[in-house]
């Protein structure tokens, strides 16, 4: 009997063992990551705070949290390929008469062509980065609302610091918008008011102008209590007031395209802010230093309003700079001559660009801007797509300091890429009074376009050679392979018919396209995944 | 989890243990001891032969000599089930004396091929084979594949119904992708759930280790079953999808006698066939007709063929030597093997030392079983580039392999007057020989089960299973300053610029553990026995990677390691599965078979709604069993199969908190620069609250069949598989996310399928003896939903990136087609046959050829995958071979298709296939379906010729002789070199060579 006692005791100790067992075990179901940050932490540290500032920033530099490759921020295309910048420019330059790019990459050489449809990796590629920064906005600034602060104990001056952080995040989703609206002609909308999980809806282009117009004037009128903007050039790289009203420019200068209202009036009111002396900047008295490794730190740093900051060790990618100083690169135009390990020969340009500088087989002698093209060895003239010998190279981004030392990694260059710089607000502020702006004068107009030309060697022009078409060419001589192009050229009405370059509309002698190839179509990828988009009409 | 629940584990086990011990001596009393011997047709003993006393687990084996002795009988009339795979059972009637010894009448065992009676390994127990109502298939070793067999699952390639089984390529250790039915999911994983001797163990890739199953000893493995249809996987719950493939390894028998087994191999592995690329002479007329000036002018004027350059013979030596028996009431089994591998490719080796062992002691008169298992395995490898492969047929066959005062080691490379050319084929020899790649990997499985008749309740048994996997892989990886390959790594430190090479470090820590504890039950209910089980399961996977500072040769660092979030050099993941299950079996006089399963099941991965539940049910009925079929020999086995049930899917690999809104911290590498500062990013990461597991829901209907007295049997099967709520990576509305795309369940899709299994005693007779086995199986895969709002303008998933341009995809993913369709345009050809370069169909006839006249032309997914072969007994003579053929799976030559003469090339031409003779193709046509072959095949696994000299040396020994090859021929219209790719697009893959082996044992 006392056995049987014991055996049953043994058994009900057993089940007993068991059941406890079970339950303690099923909270081993929650398992967070070690190495992952939550949102109540983070957002708690006006640090750490600043380290997401750094990301939205970031995503226009790199392509994912891990240099110079990995852990990338989108999906479904290779990371440095669909890299922000590398795929802005591209699509603002190789579909204009500047740029040509040889390689079979998917369907590339239909970006290259004006045969593109809603299929298009690129235009996706470029789409998704672009609302990718939109959305990083949008949290960034849902998590930063002054609800949040106070909840999370940040207050004073801390709190007044992480609403400037807030105020730049604005910006660069303003920024982002504004590229949705030239791109793409609207798309969808949301702002942090839209929680996470909610399937946007569709805005037009003029409403988006609507929308950013009002937000760059909210933040405009902010103190500094409330999150005003750094003062022009008071951190290097930061989105301020310089690059606020920069961007109210080219909204203004393009409105016409935009909403079919003219604001010339309005852009000859932002960039004269940012030319006036209190803005404190300046032309860099070296053209040639504006696209070099240290243009951090020699004259440039004057001239150009808003950065994108690469870095050799420190902000690597494929895409970027690393690929606006290796595409180029190749035959007669040698890595050594970029300070790079090897040219990756895809990028060369047109004849229609050479030729604003009165050539298309030499270069202008007393123009310091055509002294980036390289003719030896090459075939002026772009007979096919393909071959990297048909037409001029363009050495104009390399990795060499202004004092002729290499960058600090032969493949990752340390030039940033200048998205806003002082000469185009110069252009634009003319080109806005020959349209009819009012505030600004016809002299200094003629003045800003004379003072960019004598800077790099060419005459000065008469007040009146002075005219639309002048400052068409004069933009493109000044701010070729600077991301401008297609936009230009839509806003003088030459992009997609009444003038024609090398493989335009797929064929060698170019054509007209179709109108509707002002903007670029919503990707099917995303009209699959929300119903409430339409495509852009033509498409 | 706060308090470990190894500390509640081992109270219990101590408790269990103690509670056994006081046992013992209680029962004793009451026994008694049987004896007896077993043979075969020709009266000689059987050894292995398992005796087990009806209506108990009181049991034994025979020893060499075909005795057994079982003590710890109950006393009282008995019956004493005596059965053997591959012979028919037989039932004796015995009564037992407390403390006496009783002999049995000696009994003879017929050979059954059929073996009905066979025991098959299920989950959570076993089950005679007649009793099974799902789609069970066990390969035991005398079917296993032999030759040089590396890996466990090669043991079985090509002898399951139903089950695919692709090797990656030729290396040694390479993975494998097993799929059983097609694979139930589209980005989750396809892997099965492997259970080692009842471990799950896991199938995350290991740093430094191709294959994790690689660490397993094929030499050890008794068989291997795949569970394949829901009723039989759905006890597995969140895991199941994909079927489940149970290893059982050797054991050691209750009162055997001491064996030990010596068995050596050696192999000598071949490349059966090369690439066929130009020679150097057609390459040479190719470049002077096609070339430019500066092309024609990199010629060089050696004769050098690649291919031939960078393979060798290799040689592999596999010993093993094993000790069974059993040391009084202990029966154990030890081995050891040694196995060193050469790859084809040279400086490719791998050398694994395992040790195995297993003591399953049988105590308290059967009412306690302890089975222990521990294995252990270690492996070093040394990794070759295996770059080396697509760059020697890439690489121009006009130079040399080195040229003199060249700076890169003495290897020609290609170099302009900048240099290096950084974009130009590095010299393949020089990729080989400028690489150290080494990586020392060990593994130990092991687990403890203890099996307990809980007294008082008649048919009432505890099961406790107590088990850890655990995996180490270091590795470190050397390139000399000078070599090609990683040339233009540079930094300058003080003022010093250091440049070129590698010398890196990597590391990955796996530890897993198990706890299972189940109850059975077991009792005669009304008409028919009922079986019961009940079960909890708890498992922890931990997977902890390392990060290494990137060095160069030299040693200095070119980017430092960065601290985790946490501060931390590691990152740790963890994925705890929590399961309740149970199982319902009533069979009725052995003609009605129904079976329950339900398993609900929690996963860390999914928060907060952890739980899933997954209900299976079948009937078999057992024609054979009633009075009308009980006679005849025609017919001698005829069974009925139905099933339903549903598995799930919670696997999405590196992905282990999908669940989880976080922010992630940028490495180094990818800071951004405010004002003179930098600053290392926080990202905010794209999650999923709603994620839960996919459903794969499962119909199966099965016949078992056996005609002639058992000489013609098999079984049939037709399943429809359905997936939904597949864990799917999918596009996201812009802004909708923090990303464009994440993991969703969305989708559907669908397997169906017909298994057919043959088998067939052509010549059974005293001296020769003929089987034959076939089994073929006919899958169709199909998407039937991809995205949520259905698929109006939505062309599919892009996926299957190729070699040639960043970002080209050749298939896609389509709602009613199969998965990775290729995705091509059609070629139109000339009138002389020749395909027009760039001209192509104008599918949708608007006037452009473009990506939207692409079309979806076939998959690289076979309709038909067959197996069989032929074992031939003479005396002592055995002939076997085993053959495998994939019918409808297409390929996208990627190789081919870079054929094309490219004029833009720089400094450097690039060496084409016989190919371009054909085509002679100017500009990349990659979206050709000129490149899409059929790639149906018919490969001899192996053959074998073996001798068994018996008893030569003395008695009770064995000695057998054998002679083996594999991958002998290779029956294909495929193009390239070997047509049997994973996910269908052939880039080059390192060889699977082909290899013979010769192979002796001795048993002692």
């Amino acid at each position: 009997m006392q056995r049987k006692l014991t055996h049953t005791l043994g058994i009900v100790a057993l089940a007993v063992g068991v059941s406890a067992i079970a339950p303690s075990c099923t909270k081993d179901l929650n398992q967070t990551p070690d190495y992952a940050a939550s949102a109540n932490v983070v957002y708690a540290d006006p640090a750490q705070i600043q380290q997401v500032l750094a990301r939205l920033y970031a995503t226009f530099a790199v392509s994912g949290q891990q240099g110079p490759a990995g852990q990338g921020d989108i999906s479904g295309i290779d990371e440095g390929f669909s890299n922000y910048i590398r795929q802005y420019w591209q699509l603002q330059e190789i579909t204009t008469d500047e740029a040509v790019i040889g390689w079979n990459d998917g369907t590339l050489p239909a970006v290259n062509t004006l045969q593109w449809n809603a299929d298009n990796e690129f235009v996706r590629a470029t789409y998704d980065r672009v609302y990718y920064e939109i959305g990083l906005c949008n949290e960034f600034i849902r998590q930063t609302s002054d609800a949040n602060l106070s909840s999370r104990g940040i207050t004073g001056a801390n709190a007044n610091t992480v609403r400037t952080y807030r105020s730049e995040a604005r910006l660069l989703r303003a920024l982002c918008y504004w590229h949705a609206i030239d791109l793409f002609g609207g798309g969808p909308f949301a702002t942090e008011a839209d929680a996470i999980g909610t399937t946007p809806q569709y805005r037009k282009g003029s409403d988006m102008f609507t929308y950013v117009e009002s937000e760059l004037k909210a933040l405009e009128g902010l103190d500094s209590n409330s999150g005003a903007l750094l003062a022009p050039k008071a951190v290097y790289a930061r989105a301020d007031q310089g690059v606020l009203w920069t961007l109210l420019t080219k909204l203004y200068l393009n409105a016409k395209v935009y909403t079919g209202t003219d604001r010339s009036t309005d852009a000859v009111t932002y960039a004269s802010k940012v030319l006036a002396s209190t803005a404190g900047y300046s032309l860099s008295p070296v053209y040639a230093n504006l696209f070099l490794a240290d243009n951090n730190s020699n004259s440039a740093r004057n001239e150009v309003i808003f950065p994108i900051t690469f870095d050799g060790t420190r902000t690597q990618n494929y895409g970027g700079m690393t690929y606006l100083v290796h595409a180029p690169n190749g035959r007669a135009y040698t890595a050594a001559q970029a300070d790079i390990d090897g040219g990756w020969s895809g990028l060369r340009t047109k004849p229609a660009l050479t030729s604003l500088f009165g050539s298309t087989t030499t270069n202008n002698a007393r123009d310091a801007r055509s002294a980036m093209f390289v003719f030896k060895g090459q075939n002026p003239r772009v007979d096919t797509l393909g071959q990297f010998t048909s037409g001029p190279l363009v050495a104009k981004y390399r990795n060499v300091t202004s004092t002729g030392r290499p960058g600090s990694n032969l493949t990752f260059p340390d030039t940033d890429f200048p998205m806003f710089r002082l000469a185009d607000v110069m252009l634009m502020y003319s080109e806005a009074v020959l349209r009819g702006g009012t505030g600004g004068s016809a002299t200094q107009a003629l003045a800003y376009v004379n003072a960019i030309r004598t800077r790099s060697g060419a005459t000065a022009i008469a007040a009146g050679d002075l005219t639309l078409n002048s400052i068409l060419d004069e933009r493109a001589r000044e701010l070729f392979w600077e991301g401008h192009r297609r936009t230009d050229l839509i806003r003088f009405s030459k992009y997609t018919t009444g003038y024609n370059w090398a493989f335009k509309g797929g064929v060698a002698t170019g054509k007209d396209v179709e109108t509707y190839r002002s903007v670029f179509p919503i990707p099917n990828t995303d009209r699959v995944a929300n119903p409430n988009l339409p495509q852009n009409p033509g498409y | 989890m706060k308090h470990s629940y190894l500390v509640k584990l081992r109270f219990l086990l101590l408790l269990l243990l103690s509670l056994t011990a006081s046992l013992g001596a209680w029962a004793q009393a009451t026994t008694g001891i049987v004896t007896g011997r077993v043979a075969d047709a020709k009266n000689e003993g059987l050894p292995g032969v398992t005796v087990l006393v009806e209506g108990t687990s009181v049991g034994g084996s025979t020893n060499a000599d075909g005795t057994y002795t079982i003590p710890g009988v109950p006393a009282g009339p008995h019956t004493l089930v005596i059965s053997f795979i591959g012979y028919t059972t037989s039932r004796v009637p015995v009564t037992v004396v407390a403390g006496k010894t009783t002999t049995a009448p000696a009994q003879t065992l017929g050979e059954n091929a059929t073996a009905l009676n066979e025991a098959v390994v299920i989950g959570y127990g076993t089950q005679r084979k007649q009793d099974l109502t799902g789609a069970v298939e066990q390969i035991s070793e005398k079917q296993f594949v032999k030759g040089q067999v590396t890996n466990p699952e090669q043991l079985v390639q090509g002898k399951v119904a139903g089950v695919q089984i692709t090797t990656a390529g030729g290396a040694p250790g390479a993975s494998s992708q097993i799929l059983i039915r097609g694979g139930s999911s589209l980005n989750a994983s396809n892997q099965p759930l492997i259970v080692i001797d009842g471990v799950p163990v896991d199938n995350t890739g290991l740093a430094g280790a191709s294959n994790p199953l690689s660490l397993i000893n094929p030499n050890d493995i008794e068989s291997i079953t795949v569970l394949k249809d829901a009723s039989s996987t759905a006890i597995y719950g969140v895991r199941a999808s994909n079927g489940v493939i149970l290893v059982t390894t050797k054991h050691g028998v209750q009162g055997d006698q001491t064996h030990v087994t010596v068995s050596t191999q050696m192999s000598l592995a071949t490349p059966a066939k090369y690439v066929p690329v130009l020679t150097a002479g057609q390459f040479r007329d190719v470049i002077n007709q096609y070339g430019t000036g500066g092309q024609k002018a990199t010629l060089g004027a050696a004769n050098t063929d690649w291919q031939r350059e960078i393979y060798r013979t290799a040689y592999t030596a596999d010993n093993n030597v094993s000790l069974s028996g059993a040391a009084g009431i202990i029966p154990y089994r030890v081995s050891t093997g040694y196995l060193y591998q050469e790859g084809i490719l040279k400086r490719n080796d791998l050398k694994r030392y395992t040790g195995a062992l297993n003591i399953s002691p049988v105590l308290l008169n059967g009412d306690l079983r302890i089975d222990l298992n521990v294995k252990g395995s270690w492996i070093d490898n040394n990794f070759s580039d295996q770059g080396a492969v697509g760059a020697a047929v890439n690489f121009d066959p006009t130079q040399p392999i080195y040229a003199a005062n060249s700076p890169f080691g003495g290897y020609y490379e290609s170099t302009n007057a900048d240099g290096l050319i950084t974009l130009a084929t590095r010299n393949p020899i020089g990729l080989i020989n400028q690489q150290r790649n080494r990586s020392t990997v060990k593994r130990s499985i092991g687990n403890l089960q203890v099996n307990y008749k809980l007294p008082f309740v008649p048919g009432l048994s505890a099961n406790v299973n107590l088990g850890y996997d655990v995996q180490r892989g270091r590795g470190t990886n050397l390139i000399p300053a000078t070599a090609g390959s990683n040339y233009f790594r540079q930094i300058t430190v003080n003022g010093v610029v250091r440049q070129g090479g590698l010398n890196n470090q990597y590391a990955q820590d796996l530890n897993n553990t198990i706890l299972e504890a189940y109850l059975k039950y077991e009792r005669q209910v009304g008409p028919g026995k009922l079986d019961l089980l009940a079960g909890y399961s708890y498992q922890k996977f931990q997977n902890r990677s390392y990060v290494f500072d990137d060095n160069l040769a030299d040693g200095t660092v070119y980017v430092p390691a960065v601290p985790s979030y946490s501060g931390a050099f590691t990152y740790l993941n963890t994925n705890v599965l929590i399961g309740f299950y149970g199982r319902l079996n009533y069979n009725i006089s052995d003609k009605y078979l129904f079976t329950g399963t339900f398993r609900a099941d929690g996963t860390s991965r999914f928060s907060p709604n952890h739980y899933g539940y997954f209900p299976s049910g079948a009937f078999a009925w057992r024609i054979k069993g009633e009075d009308f079929l009980k006679n005849s020999t025609a017919i001698s086995d005829l069974k009925l199969r139905i099933g339903y049930g549903q598995t799930g899917q919670q696997d999405l690999g590196n992905n282990y908190y999908p669940f989880l809104a976080s922010l992630s911290l940028s490495n180094n590498a990818a800071q951004y620069q405010f004002g003179n500062q930098f600053y290392r990013t926080l990202r905010s990461e794209q999650y999923n609250p709603n994620i839960t597991w996919e459903t794969t829901t499962t119909y199966n209907a099965g016949l078992d069949y056996g005609f002639f007295d058992g000489r013609f049997y098999g079984s049939v099967d037709v399943y429809r598989r359905d997936t939904k709520n597949l864990l799917n990576f999918v596009n996201i509305p812009a802004l909708a996310g923090l990303s464009n795309a994440g993991n969703f369940n969305v989708g559907s899709l669908t397997n169906r399928g017909v298994e057919i299994i043959t088998n067939l005693d052509l010549v059974k007779g005293d001296k020769l003896n003929i089987t034959v086995n076939a089994n073929g199986t006919y899958n169709q895969n199909k998407l039937t939903q991809l995205t949520i709002y259905g698929s109006g303008n939505d062309v599919g998933q892009p996926t299957g990136g190729i070699s040639g341009g960043v970002g080209n995809n050749i298939q896609i993913n389509t709602v009613g087609h199969p998965t990775q369709s290729f995705y091509v345009n059609q070629q139109i050809y000339g009138t002389n046959g020749q395909p027009l370069q760039g001209v192509y169909a104008d599918t949708n006839a608007d006037g452009v050829i473009n990506s939207t006249d692409r079309y979806r032309y076939k998959s690289p997914r076979p309709q038909w995958i067959l197996g069989g072969g032929a074992n031939a007994t003479y005396k002592g003579f055995n002939v076997a071979f085993t053959l495998r053929a994939n019918l409808g799976n297409y390929v996208y030559n990627n190789v081919r298709a870079n054929s094309y003469y490219d004029q833009n090339s720089q400094g450097f031409v690039s060496n084409k296939t016989q190919e371009f003779l054909a085509s002679r193709f100017t500009n990349a046509q990659y979206f050709s379906d000129y490149f899409i072959e059929n790639g149906s095949f018919l490969r001899l696994q192996n053959a074998t010729i073996g001798y068994n000299f018996g008893e030569l040396i003395k008695k009770g020994t064995n000695l057998s002789l054998s002679l083996a090859g594999q991958n002998l021929f290779l029956i294909t219209k495929y193009q390239g070199l070997d047509p049997e790719i994973i996910g269908g697009i052939d880039n080059t893959i390192y060889p699977r060579a082909r290899t013979f082996t010769v192979g002796l044992n001795l048993g002692l």
